[in-house]
């Protein structure tokens, strides 16, 4: 790996890393709580599964130099996280939960798609592992946003709202970094915008056989500023919240 | 007063102290789905439990995650509850084996001693 491509690299891996930590966290606040017992059992595993995903990536980053993984997830200022607002939003009502899960992880699974042809071949190793429990999110996503865009008057009002609401926030997943053309020129990643256009293509057919419509793209403005470091009200919580046990004794053995 | 919790996640909700205890109505319930996994390919399929759902796509994505989410599985049957067709308990007296009919089952033929007799005129 080239000096150069190795702050792209880093980025690119700490904003992936980061996404999956903080929506599993989120998506955790369901356990116990869910709508019903079959669902709250299977959304709290895809919950841990992003957890485990986060895992790989920042043990990989402990690989290419940097800290060891627990210190990266619980012991780093709010500024030093590089995960896009979507995934900082409180659950809400279920409605908007299953709308974020479905937007966000579509995106995921596109994202480790593209990587899984990865020049950088320990992050195209990771994406490949994580084909299969991708395609049960996705699986599991979309057949809720048909279920439910279409089963009711309620239920598609309800969606659809989410789906407006959800909008600029998940078009913030793309939001571009200093290094794309680095990357895209060393074959590791194509692109954040390439990724989106690939993401809408994918999900309009989706929301439509959920009789869902896609909101106006052009006329949102997507959440910016979190791969930048630049958090919602909502970041900082969270982070106290899942570090707490931590930093009682950030030595302990577990 | 809102409901106090040491799971942070309940406090936040400020529910009511007393709990609501409006009965759901039946319309609010979904039906049931029978669950069948098998380990490996050629295997039978066996029953490991059921999940409630409004049919078999939802049946299919909750049942994945039940029941195989940690022992092996290569395939799933989902099969609604209500097409099942069941034997009723009172019929249990069918089902009993009647200690007499001894004959009918393998362990009743006495051919060892026939089979030790070929053997002892053969091994020589």
């Amino acid at each position: 790996m080239a000096e150069d491509n190795k702050d792209a690299i880093r980025n690119l891996i700490f904003r992936i890393a980061d996404d999956q930590l903080i929506i599993g966290h989120r998506n955790s606040e369901w356990t116990g709580l869910g709508p019903i017992l079959e669902e709250d059992i299977a959304f709290s595993s895809m919950a841990q599964d992003k957890l485990g995903h986060a895992l790989a990536l920042y043990t990989l980053l402990h690989e290419i130099g940097e800290k060891d993984p627990d210190t990266l997830a619980f012991n780093r200022e709010e500024k030093d996280y590089v995960c896009c607002h979507f995934v900082e939003y409180p659950i809400g009502e279920y409605d908007f939960s299953l709308m974020r899960h479905f937007l966000f992880d579509s995106s995921e699974a596109l994202r480790f798609g593209m990587l899984a042809e990865s020049s950088f071949e320990p992050l195209a190793k990771i994406a490949r592992k994580f084909r299969g429990e991708l395609r049960y999110h996705t699986m599991h996503a979309d057949t809720w946003i048909k279920q439910l865009g279409s089963a009711n008057e309620e239920s598609r009002a309800r969606m659809q709202s989410a789906l407006n609401e959800c909008m600029p926030l998940a078009l913030g997943i793309f939001e571009p970094s200093d290094y794309e053309l680095a990357l895209q020129n060393e074959g590791i990643f194509p692109g954040e915008k390439f990724l989106q256009d690939a993401w809408i293509d994918h999900i309009t057919p989706i929301l439509n056989a959920g009789e869902l419509r896609m909101p106006d793209v052009g006329n949102c403005t997507p959440s910016y500023g979190g791969r930048a470091g630049f958090h919602t009200e909502f970041l900082k919580p969270l982070i106290d919240e899942m570090s707490e046990v931590y930093k009682i004794d950030p030595k302990a053995e577990w | 007063m809102s409901l106090k919790s040491l799971d942070p996640r309940i406090t936040r909700e400020g529910l009511p102290e007393e709990p609501d205890n409006t009965p759901v109505e039946n319309i609010h319930h979904w039906t049931t789905f029978e669950v069948f996994h098998q380990t490996k390919k050629g295997d039978r399929h066996i029953h490991v439990g059921s999940v409630h759902a409004p049919n078999h796509e939802m049946a299919y994505i909750l049942a994945k995650e039940q029941f195989a989410r940690r022992a092996d599985c290569v395939s799933l049957w989902i099969v609604k509850t209500s097409d099942v067709y069941q034997t009723n308990y009172r019929d249990e007296d069918m089902y009993e084996n009647n200690q007499e009919k001894m004959y009918r089952e393998a362990g009743g033929y006495k051919v060892m001693e026939r089979i030790n007799k070929y053997r002892k005129e053969h091994s020589k």
